[in-house]
């Protein structure tokens, strides 16, 4: 596997290179991988090159799954509750 | 830490967990195989096992290509520095796999061989064009996710018409690996082990940011293995766990990607273009504890053979078996569980690893010893502890007929 | 070092350049080369008493008690670095090794390897900068050596100091003095030195508002133990971290140790350093933090003194030690569940994978 961590792009120095940062440092990499990528993306980064866009869209949605997976719990609790009264 | 903290919620954890306790069904078993290493030290490092019920099983996969590398290839790179005086540039994750004789990257180093660590390929290309006397080899290793960047300083060496640089190629496929693991696993169904029964697989994150979620439907489809392609961090495990469940008890058999911020159905485009530009499909590659693996590896593309260093130095590929008392293959496959193995924690240790499940913080016996043992310590306590209730339980009826 | 102020101006036809001059080998040959480099350099920077004697060796009196004697030795690279130097580094180490046993550090031995080709601008930066540490921590360098090395057999300067001091009476802190029960503390954020050197190194191509925290911790532990007498054990955690001064102590002890990643004070940026090189905080140098253990009923009063100090205001309770016939150091993950923290293994090293 590979050790790869979102970052945003805070400054593009040319179409193959950016700033990124993460938590107050910043890293210079390589965009040459990745197409379309503007200032204020996030990209996930390995050994020093983007690999692929982050989607935030996504990402929420994906937390959104993840909380429904608890919700149903307290929901289905509920239910029980009311099924043995 | 944006995009990282969140998934890292230990409350929302808990709700996933009791998710999966209510679906799972108490009556069957989920073996479930995380291929990626990346995976596996996500589930020691945050103690993901303490969180799942005893029925959903981690069995940990193949997917470190520290780990894969075979002795062989290591010792290539050794001669490399050794015999052709060549600068061999590579990242930090090789340099303490054990090779022949007791020898690694490390220890070679020490003995004056000429081993760069690097952060970043591009760094090897720095290296050649700054020392021109100097013979420089990039030796490369990893999955679909490291080999694009691999691809991009193999241009660059072409478009410099660099003469003192070439690449040491150990590029690895995934879906050919998870595919023989499946192959294995049906041919040894009903033996009762381990690696015989895997129901589902976590597929890799980064990986599939680059071969996509597509690369994994025919064997989906031909094993009806389900398959959730699933984020690095510990909350997408957790929710990669749940659909797997769900999958299994809805019969289902599909690839499903819970890591769609980053990962599409047809991956990057580009880094793929790239990579079928400048390596082709390699025969046959052998995978350490796993043995040959037809078309399971990149070689050079033709077109780039003046950069292909198995061809500039003559490289003669030689096979070396493992380390007698290891047990990395059957534990690479899941047949076995680190603990199960004689030298774990004894004579094989991350100081001073035998085999090569040891040697990579992924792998699943450095990942266990790591994070993990003091599990098995307690487990041995509680057995003992229960063995002596139940002497002493014994005891006290044998003496009370006695009495 | 041994000189006195009357002979500099005479001895000398030039005196040295430390604009662009450079160590050769000649400074070390013990000859009036070395003498003018020692009277012109260490004696001017590190000035006191002692040295003005001019003898090979500093005589003082021994007060009553028990003394402590500690020496380390200083290699780092680079030389400079945000928030110090090898020099102010070389007398914070030995000023918290001796501190690290309760006690009050008195003086300090320095001892000097030379690089041939070492600017002397460099040396004299250095040599400034231990000056200023020593004044500062009000324990004087009072003797030393210096030796010159061939070019390509050093890494430009390696320093050796050696530290001499004395343990108040009733203060008995030794690593194998932790107890089931007892607390863990920290006193500040784990990780700023080694994430702030490792980022520096040019291939990673970083940037980062990270200094190191080296400083001399030695007033912290006198208002500690002015409050709490009865510590039981004190280190520092510099090499391999606070994971691996952990394991040190428990093995020293035959104790187990759980943490809480929660309670860890680690600052967001090494935490994001770490993240981007597969590096782990907890075995990354610090050379201005001191883990303490204590008592429970201490561990409070003993949290107060050290957030009182500058050098402890981040401090905080991160564990407790427990009773393990494996000496295993456990962490509570932020998570919810529990794994190892083990000694390090080998040197941490950027990782891909």
């Amino acid at each position: 596997m590979c050790l790869a961590i979102p970052v945003r792009i805070m400054e593009k120095k040319d179409d193959e290179t950016a700033i990124v940062e993460l938590s107050g440092v910043r890293h210079h990499v390589s965009l040459a991988l990745v197409d379309d990528v503007a200032v204020g993306d996030y990209v996930i980064v390995h050994v020093g090159y983007a690999l692929s866009k982050l989607d935030p869209a996504e990402a929420e949605a994906t937390l959104t799954m993840m909380r429904a997976a608890g919700l149903t719990e307290e929901a289905s609790t509920a239910q029980t509750a009311e099924r043995q009264p | 830490m944006k995009y990282i903290d969140e998934f890292r919620d230990g409350a929302l954890a808990q709700q996933l967990a009791q998710a999966i306790a209510r679906e799972a069904k108490a009556e069957r078993h989920y073996h479930l195989m995380e291929f990626c290493g990346g995976h596996t030290h996500a589930i020691s490092r945050y103690g993901l096992t303490d969180l799942l019920p005893p029925n959903v099983r981690m069995v940990h996969g193949p997917g470190c290509p520290v780990c894969v590398l075979p002795i062989g290839r290591i010792d290539s790179a050794i001669e490399l520095a050794r015999e052709h005086g060549a600068m061999v540039c590579t990242y930090a994750d090789t340099m303490r796999v054990p090779a022949s004789g007791g020898i690694s990257l490390i220890k070679a180093k020490a003995q004056g061989a000429d081993i760069r660590m690097l952060y970043s390929c591009a760094d090897a290309l720095t290296l050649a064009q700054k020392h021109p006397e100097r013979q420089v080899v990039f030796f490369a290793i990893g999955f679909e996710t490291t080999t694009p960047p691999t691809a991009l300083i193999l241009k660059q060496a072409k478009a410099l018409g660099l003469k003192n640089f070439s690449v040491f190629c150990n590029h690895v496929l995934t879906p050919p690996a998870i595919t023989c693991l499946l192959t294995l696993a049906e041919a040894s169904a009903g033996t009762g082990q381990i690696g015989a029964r895997l129901d589902g697989f976590i597929g890799p994150a980064h990986v599939s940011t680059v071969i996509g979620s597509g690369a994994y439907e025919p064997f989906v489809a031909r094993f009806r293995k389900p398959m959730v392609i699933s984020g690095f961090e510990p909350l997408d495990v957790m929710q990669a766990i749940l659909m797997l469940v769900r999958q299994l008890n809805e019969g289902r058999a599909e690839v499903e990607n819970e890591f769609t911020r980053a990962v599409t159905r047809e991956g990057n485009v580009k880094a793929k273009a790239l990579m079928a530009e400048t390596f082709i499909l390699r025969d046959s590659f052998e995978w350490r504890g796993l043995g040959e693996m037809p078309k399971s590896a990149l070689q050079i593309h033709p077109d780039y053979r003046a950069f292909d260093a198995e061809i500039r130095f003559g490289l003669t590929y030689r096979k070396v078996p493992d380390h007698k008392a290891c047990q990395c293959s059957e534990i690479l496959r899941g047949i076995k569980a680190p603990r199960d193995c004689k030298v774990f924690g004894t004579a094989c240790t991350p100081d001073n690893p035998l085999g090569s499940c040891m040697v990579s913080s992924e792998g699943a016996c450095a990942a266990h010893y790591t994070y993990g043992r003091f599990r098995d310590k307690k487990k041995a306590a509680e057995k003992t502890a229960k063995i002596a209730a139940k002497n002493a339980a014994e005891n006290a009826a044998t003496q009370g007929t006695n009495t | 070092m041994s000189t006195t102020k009357s002979r500099r101006r005479a001895d000398y036809i030039r005196p040295l350049d430390f604009e662009n001059g450079r160590i050769d080998m000649s400074h070390g040959s013990g000859g009036r080369a070395s003498a003018q480099l020692i009277d012109e350099l260490f004696a001017e920077a590190f000035d006191n008493d002692y040295l003005r004697q001019g003898n090979d060796q500093a005589a003082f009196d021994v007060t009553a008690g028990r003394m402590v004697m500690s020496t380390d030795a200083h290699v780092v690279s680079p030389l400079f670095f945000p928030g110090g130097d090898i020099g102010c580094l070389s007398v914070h180490g030995t000023i918290n090794d001796v501190a690290m046993a309760g006690a009050r550090p008195l003086y300090l031995a320095a001892s000097f390897v030379l690089e041939e080709g070492l600017p002397l601008a460099d040396l004299k930066r250095i040599v400034d900068s231990m000056a200023a540490a020593a004044r500062e921590a009000h324990v004087p360098i009072v003797t030393g050596d210096t030796k010159v090395v061939e070019k390509g057999k050093g890494d430009g300067v390696f320093i050796t100091t050696t530290g001499i001091g004395v343990v108040p009476s009733g203060v008995d802190i030794r690593g194998d003095r932790a107890r089931s029960g007892d607390k863990i503390l920290v006193s500040g954020t784990i990780g700023d030195h080694g994430v702030a050197v490792m980022a520096l190194r040019e291939e990673l191509s970083f940037e980062t508002a990270l200094r190191s925290d080296t400083a001399a911790l030695h007033t912290l532990v006198a208002a500690m133990v002015a409050h709490v007498p009865d510590i039981h054990c004190l280190r520092d955690p510099t090499r391999g971290g606070l994971g691996t001064t952990l394991n040190e102590l428990a093995r020293q002890s035959g104790c187990g140790m759980v943490i809480h990643e929660t309670a860890l004070p680690v600052r967001p940026e090494v935490n994001a350093a770490c993240e981007f090189l597969g590096l782990d905080p907890l075995y990354a140098a610090n050379e201005g933090k001191l883990v303490a253990i204590c008592a429970a009923e201490d561990a409070e009063r003993l949290l107060a003194a050290m957030r009182a100090h500058p050098l402890g205001s981040q401090a905080a309770i991160i564990g407790e030690v427990i009773e393990d016939d494996h000496r295993f150091v456990q962490m509570k993950t932020a998570f919810g569940g529990s794994r190892i923290v083990d000694w390090l293994t080998g040197e941490q090293l950027p990782r891909i994978c």
